[in-house]
C-alpha cells in the first residue's frame, strides 16, 4: 500500500512539467528537489545521527567548486561528477575527524568554525575561486545523449537522482546501520558497550550525508552553471538545517517536505519583500518555540489540539434553553 | 614605522576586542550552556545605536556605555522571554539564536542602510603617542588598556565578589548551587546581560578601527568561536589568551598569505583540538 503510494506520488511528480506550463514553476521544482537531496544528506546527522551541524553548505559548496573548476579546465562531465564526489568525500573525511572531537555543542562550534572556513577560501583565495564573482561554467551535460539544457529535462533528471536519493535512504534507515546510528543517537554509552564503535559508525554516517550533500552540490551547480561564496554561507547551512527541522527531523519524508516550504517561502517572499533572511529567521524562532517537533507532526498536534477544543463537550456547561434563545 | 610593528599593534587592538566580545561568550557557554550565536549580533548592534546616539550629538564614551546598555537590555529580553522557555535543548537554542542574528543582521540593514559607517575616534584619543621613542597610535593603545583593565574586573568580580562566588558555583553545578539556595536563574540572565554588555560596548569602541558593516556580526561570531574553543569555554584566562592568539594570527595572516587567511585563523584550533579538545585552559570536565 505505501510502495503503491510512493509510486503514485512518483508518477505525478514525473509528470509536473506536463501539466506546469510556466518554465518558472518547473525551475522552482528543480530546486525544491535539489535542496531534498540535500536535506536527506543532512537528516542523516541531524536525525538519525543527533549530531547537529551547521557545516554542511561547506561540503555542498565543495562539491560544487570542484565540478566548477573541473568543467573550465576541459574535463568531461563523467569524470567531473567523480571528481567533485570524491573531493567532497576526503573533505568530509576531514571534517568528521575534526568534528567527532567534540559531542552535542562541541560538535555544532566545530562545524560552524570548518564551515566558514570553506567559506573563507571561497571568497578568498581568489586565484582557485575567482572571489565574490563566483564561478560560471558553460553548458548543463548530456548523459546518454539526452540533453539536460531544458528546463524540463533538468526537472527529471534531478528527480531521477531524487529517487536514488530516497531509496538509499529508505534502505539505510531500515538496514542495522541505521539501527546503530540510531542507537548511538539514544545511547552512545550503552552502544560502545555493546561492543559498537560509536565513533566509526558516526564516521560513516558523516560520509553518507557528505556523499549526499555533494551530489546535491553537483546538481546545484549544473542548475545555476554559477556557484559563488553565497552557496557556501552559514546561511546556506542554516537553511539546510530549517528544511530539515521544519520537516520533522529523523523521518524520511519531513526533510523533503521541509525542502518544498523553505523552497517555496523563499520564491514567494523574495517576489514580494526583500527580507528573506528576516522571514527565515522569523521562521526559525516560531518553529523553535511553537512546533519544537517539526511541521509535519507540529500541525498534526496543533490540529488535534484545535480539533479537541472545538468539539463540543457536553458536561462543561449546563446551558438553560431560555438564554440559547437569547443570542 | 616598521610593517611588523603596525601588525604586532593592530594584532593587540583586535585581541582586546575580541577578548571583550568572547569573555562574554565563554561566560555565557560555561554558566548556560548555551551557544549564543546572537553575539556577533551583539557586537554589530551595539556600533549601530552607538552611531545613531553620536549622530544625536551624545559624546563617544557615553555612547558607548549607553549602547551596551541597549544591547544588555536586549539580551535580556532575548534570555527572559525565548531561551528560557528551552532549558537543556541545545538544537532548539542554536536554531533560536541563529534565527535572531539572522532577524537582527536584516533590521540592521533596514534601518542603517547597506553602507558602512566610519565612527570618528574620541578627539582626545587622536594621534599618536611615542613610547621609547616610537609612534603608537593612541587609540589603538587605549583599547588594549581597556581590555586588560577589563580583564582584570572581571577577574576580581569572578574570583573576589559574592556574586562571582555564586556564578563559579553554577557554572561548576548549577543543581547543587540551586539546593544552597543560589537563584541560577536569575544569575542566567544577569550572566547574559552582562555578556551582551560587554559584546556591544565592544562593537562601539571597534568602530573607529572596523567601522560598521553589514556582515560584521558574521565576521566577529566566528573569530569568537574560534577563541572560546582554543582557551575553552567559561575560562576567562582561557579567552584573554586565545583572544590575543587570534588577533595576531588574524593580522598576520591577512598580511602575509591574504589568501588564506582564513585558514591561517582557524589550522590552530583545529590543532588544539585534535590535541586537547577541551581547550587550552579548560577543564576536562564534560
Amino acid at each position: 500500500m505505501r510502495r503503491l503510494g510512493l509510486a503514485a506520488a512518483f508518477v505525478v511528480l514525473a509528470a509536473v512539467p506536463f501539466f506546469v506550463s510556466s518554465t518558472y514553476y518547473v525551475n522552482v521544482a528543480s530546486q525544491i528537489l535539489l535542496y531534498a537531496i540535500f536535506a536527506l544528506g543532512v537528516n542523516v546527522l541531524v536525525g538519525y545521527a543527533g549530531l547537529v551541524t551547521l557545516g554542511h553548505a561547506g561540503l555542498f559548496g565543495i562539491a560544487a567548486y570542484t565540478a566548477a573548476r573541473m568543467l573550465n579546465d576541459g574535463h568531461g562531465h563523467l569524470s567531473v561528477v567523480t571528481g567533485a564526489v570524491t573531493l567532497t568525500l576526503v573533505a568530509a573525511v576531514v571534517f568528521a575527524v575534526l568534528a567527532l572531537r567534540g559531542t552535542g555543542l562541541g560538535f555544532v562550534m566545530i562545524t560552524v568554525a570548518l564551515g566558514q572556513i570553506v567559506w573563507g577560501v571561497a571568497y578568498r583565495w581568489l586565484s582557485i575561486t575567482n572571489g565574490d564573482n563566483g564561478i560560471t561554467i558553460k553548458g548543463r551535460p548530456s548523459p546518454f545523449g539526452l540533453s539536460l539544457a531544458s528546463p524540463a529535462a533538468f526537472y527529471w533528471a534531478t528527480l531521477v537522482v531524487f529517487a536514488a536519493a530516497l531509496v538509499t535512504m529508505a534502505v539505510f534507515v531500515a538496514s542495522p546501520f541505521g539501527a546503530s546510528l540510531r542507537g548511538t543517537r539514544d545511547q552512545p554509552r550503552r552502544m560502545n558497550a555493546l561492543g559498537y564503535h560509536v565513533w566509526m559508525i558516526r564516521f560513516l554516517a558523516i560520509l553518507f550525508s557528505a556523499f549526499w550533500s555533494g551530489v546535491a552540490g553537483i546538481l546545484y551547480l549544473y542548475y545555476n552553471q554559477f556557484v559563488s561564496p553565497h552557496a557556501v554561507a552559514l546561511t546556506a547551512s542554516a537553511e539546510a538545517l530549517l528544511m530539515v527541522i521544519s520537516g520533522g527531523t529523523g523521518t524520511l519524508l519531513g526533510p523533503v517536505v521541509g525542502a518544498a516550504l523553505v523552497v517555496i517561502v523563499k520564491n514567494v517572499a523574495s517576489a514580494y519583500i526583500e527580507r528573506w533572511n528576516f522571514v527565515l529567521g522569523a521562521i526559525f524562532v516560531a518553529i523553535v518555540v511553537c512546533m519544537p517537533e517539526g511541521l509535519v507532526p507540529g500541525t498534526v498536534r496543533l490540529t488535534r489540539w484545535v480539533a479537541a477544543s472545538l468539539r463540543p463537550r457536553p458536561a462543561a456547561r449546563v446551558v438553560s434553553p431560555g438564554e440559547e434563545g437569547g443570542r | 614605522m616598521n610593517l611588523w610593528l603596525v601588525l604586532a599593534i593592530n594584532s593587540v587592538t583586535l585581541g582586546g576586542l575580541l577578548f571583550l566580545l568572547s569573555a562574554g561568550f565563554s561566560l555565557i557557554f560555561g554558566l548556560m550552556r548555551i551557544p549564543n550565536l546572537t553575539h556577533g549580533s551583539f557586537f554589530m548592534l551595539g556600533a549601530y545605536f552607538a552611531v545613531s546616539l553620536m549622530r544625536w550629538g551624545v559624546d563617544f564614551w557615553t555612547a558607548a556605555i549607553v549602547s551596551g546598555l541597549g544591547v544588555a537590555a536586549f539580551g535580556g529580553l532575548v534570555e527572559r522571554l525565548i531561551l528560557r522557555r528551552l532549558p537543556g535543548a541545545e538544537l532548539a537554542q542554536v536554531l533560536v539564536t541563529l534565527g535572531l542574528s539572522f532577524m537582527v543582521a536584516d533590521v540592521c540593514l533596514m534601518v542603517w542602510t547597506g553602507d558602512p559607517v566610519q565612527v570618528d575616534t574620541p578627539r582626545a584619543l587622536r594621534g599618536s603617542t611615542s613610547v621609547l621613542g616610537l609612534a603608537f597610535p593612541t587609540y589603538r593603545l587605549f583599547i588594549s588598556l581597556i581590555a586588560v583593565v577589563f580583564a582584570a574586573l572581571l577577574w576580581a568580580l569572578l574570583e573576589r565578589t559574592r556574586l562571582g562566588a555564586m556564578i563559579r558555583a553554577g557554572v561548576d553545578d548549577p543543581s547543587m548551587a540551586r539546593v544552597a539556595g543560589i537563584r541560577v536563574s536569575r544569575l542566567f540572565t544577569i550572566v547574559f546581560g552582562l555578556g551582551a554588555w560587554l559584546a556591544g560596548f565592544a562593537g562601539v569602541i571597534g568602530g573607529p578601527i572596523l567601522s560598521v558593516y553589514p556582515g560584521l556580526d558574521q565576521e566577529m561570531l566566528p573569530l569568537a568561536l574560534v577563541v572560546v574553543i582554543l582557551g575553552g569555554s567559561g575560562s576567562l584566562l582561557g579567552s584573554l589568551v586565545g583572544s590575543f592568539i587570534v588577533g595576531f594570527l588574524y593580522n598576520f595572516g591577512q598580511a602575509l598569505f591574504p589568501e588564506i587567511a582564513y585558514v591561517v585563523l582557524f589550522l590552530p584550533m583545529l590543532i588544539v583540538l585534535v590535541l586537547r579538545p577541551q581547550g587550552l585552559f579548560g577543564r576536562q570536565t564534560a
